[in-house]
């Protein structure tokens, strides 16, 4: 082993550039060993559980005939609307108020301190039962919320769950109230890293309230907020707990999104192969999205 | 003479009724927020100190008429129909989430050593690796991934369910732990080498104190992960013996004649444990966060 480098001076005419080598990078022998030693175990997990699962998946959902069914189904069509109704209001109001909440919470006082411990409980919350909360807070006359609407307000709540619309909008204000404490932790961080000269330059400049952030604050964060958006509207396309507790798909499975679907279709329905085909339907949704992402990830500084 | 100041005094009272009106905004918005986090945690709240077993009937009092801690004994004491074994699946869910944690942080911080701190070419790789299955939506390998665990034999295993949080926990892991890296100088590694230090020295004493905080907020996150997870546990684990408190309650969901204040007792203490630790750690997840972000 310890030989090659010899070889090496002695002929540098004949320079194989083997496998091994062109791996090995400038490591000597024992260390390459251990950087070796140290890789194998994710290795071993992306091959067993991503790679190949990935593979099985595409092969599972190869058949045309499956592609030739799901685009017939009228419930299909039904929620491919719901779920870009659901990225597009959920992903972007989300990430806006996100943006926004962050300014405040950046302001010096006690209370805004103390009040973001709770802001950020909904995030804490364990998912399951947070959305079954909700979903009683929302089953009818008995729910909290129509309590509220006819204590306060003397008006008769609607059954939120039977209509199309009240039922989506009910899991899109769940899904942001879950997670947009998230992001707005990351926002922050993101404005702790604007140096302060910055703002104070801004503010000899005359810049303050909304000019500040739209030419100062806004410019510095737009591209951490581009990734944020990216990756955040990824994640919520394979959102399943929202939706399946919330309203559960109902009134009929008119409220369903993609990945709720696909779960059917999968494990009650008895039909992978078609809840697969559901999943792969996504990705010319997808793929654009991982690879504007991917790029903007491996170039820029900004990480999630 | 009494002319002369006036506008400056003018713009002071400008500001300072400016001060006074933006002070009232935030406060108002204070509230909103404050009731917007909350009500839904409320909600859970008055369902488990509801004395009655039945269907919940909220009569639009803002409070139960006669609080009762009779949900909460029942859960704690595993005195209701599902409640039966809470704490061994409460056990089950612990062991899962704290298995997910470990591995996480270990494989992890392996695999970022060797692409940061190692100069081994060809590390991209690894980190694209990574950032591809971080764009993966999670649920949708729920399919294929359960028919891989069928073949490796790990169906209705607590460690098929441990294997498919780490793989999605990992990537997180690795990339955060890489920017964080950047932050300790690698001549502090030369130095130890120089002294002899061997590899495992290297990762063992100088790397794993050092990246302290940043292990936390893996450790938190990866632990959030799991203690969120239903859609896994519900897939891969069947039996009585392997079932989760998520699963358990998602079971009972359904079921119209299930005791609702019990229930939602088991909900707020399983729900407890990640606000206590999300608390915990804040002040580290708040500071590795920002400094990953520069």
């Amino acid at each position: 082993m310890n030989g090659t480098s010899v070889i090496h001076v002695g002929r540098p005419a004949i320079r194989r550039r083997t496998l091994s080598r062109s791996l090995r990078g400038g490591l000597k022998g024992g260390e390459y060993t251990w950087a070796v030693a140290f890789v194998v175990p994710y290795v071993a997990v992306f091959l067993t559980f991503v790679a190949y699962p990935v593979v099985y998946g595409l092969w599972m959902g190869s058949e045309a005939s499956l592609y030739r069914e799901l685009f017939a189904d009228p419930i299909y069509q039904t929620t491919v609307v719901n779920t870009i109704l659901y990225l597009a209001l959920g992903v972007n109001v989300k990430m806006f108020l996100a943006l926004l909440l962050s300014g405040f919470f950046m302001r010096r006082r006690w209370w805004i301190k103390a009040l973001l411990a709770i802001y950020i409980m909904p995030w804490a919350l364990a998912s399951v039962q947070a959305f079954i909360s909700f979903h009683w807070m929302l089953i009818g006359e008995q729910g909290l919320v129509d309590g509220l609407l006819s204590a306060l307000f003397g008006i008769e709540g609607p059954i939120w769950f039977n209509d199309r619309w009240l039922g989506l909008g009910s899991n899109i204000v769940a899904y942001i109230w879950k997670w947009m404490p998230f992001w707005t932790v990351i926002f922050i961080a993101g404005r702790m890293a604007i140096p302060q000269d910055i703002h104070d330059a801004a503010e000899v400049d005359g810049a303050t309230g909304a000019r500040r952030f739209v030419h100062v604050t806004f410019p510095l964060l737009a591209n951490l907020y581009l990734v944020c958006t990216l990756l955040s509207t990824i994640w919520t396309l394979g959102d399943f707990a929202t939706v399946y507790f919330v309203s559960g798909g109902g009134p009929t499975g008119s409220t369903d999104v993609l990945a709720t679907l696909g779960f059917h279709y999968a494990f009650d329905a008895s039909r992978p192969a078609l809840g697969v085909a559901v999943m792969i339907s996504a990705l010319p949704l997808l793929i654009p999205i991982v690879i504007l992402l991917i790029g903007k990830l491996q170039t820029s500084e900004v990480q999630l | 003479v009494t002319n002369v100041p006036a506008p400056g005094r003018l713009a002071r009272r400008r500001r300072a009724r400016r001060r006074v009106l933006t002070e009232a905004s935030s406060v108002m918005l204070g509230v909103v927020l404050l009731i917007w986090s909350l009500t839904p945690v409320y909600n859970m709240l008055l369902v488990a100190l509801d004395p009655e077993e039945g269907e919940i009937e909220f009569a639009g009092n803002l409070w139960t008429p006669e609080p009762s801690l009779e949900g909460f004994r029942a859960a704690v004491m595993q005195d209701a129909r599902y409640l039966e074994y809470f704490w061994y699946q409460y056990g089950n869910s612990l062991y899962i989430g704290l298995a997910t944690t470990l591995l996480t942080v270990l494989v992890g911080s392996m695999a970022s050593f060797a692409v940061g701190r190692m100069h081994l070419a060809k590390a991209s790789l690894l980190t694209n690796a990574a950032l591809l299955t971080y764009v993966i939506p999670a649920s949708f390998l729920i399919v294929p991934l359960y028919r891989v665990m069928h073949g490796y034999g790990l169906l209705d295993d607590l460690w098929a369910v441990i294997a498919a949080q780490v793989t999605f926990a990992i990537p997180f892991a690795i990339l955060i732990l890489r920017q964080y890296a950047r932050l300790i100088p690698l001549d502090l590694d030369d130095a130890a080498r120089l002294d002899g230090a061997t590899v495992v020295q290297l990762y063992l004493r100088i790397y794993l104190p050092l990246m302290a905080p940043a292990l936390a907020v893996i450790a938190g996150y990866s632990l959030l992960l799991s203690w969120n997870d239903y859609i896994y546990q519900f897939v891969l684990l069947s039996s009585q013996r392997n079932m989760t408190v998520s699963v358990m309650q998602a079971a009972l969901f359904v079921d119209a004649d299930a005791r609702w204040n019990a229930m939602m007792a088991a909900a707020i203490i399983y729900a407890a444990l990640p606000i206590v630790i999300l608390y915990a750690l804040g002040r580290y997840i708040a500071t590795a966060l920002a400094r990953g972000c520069t």
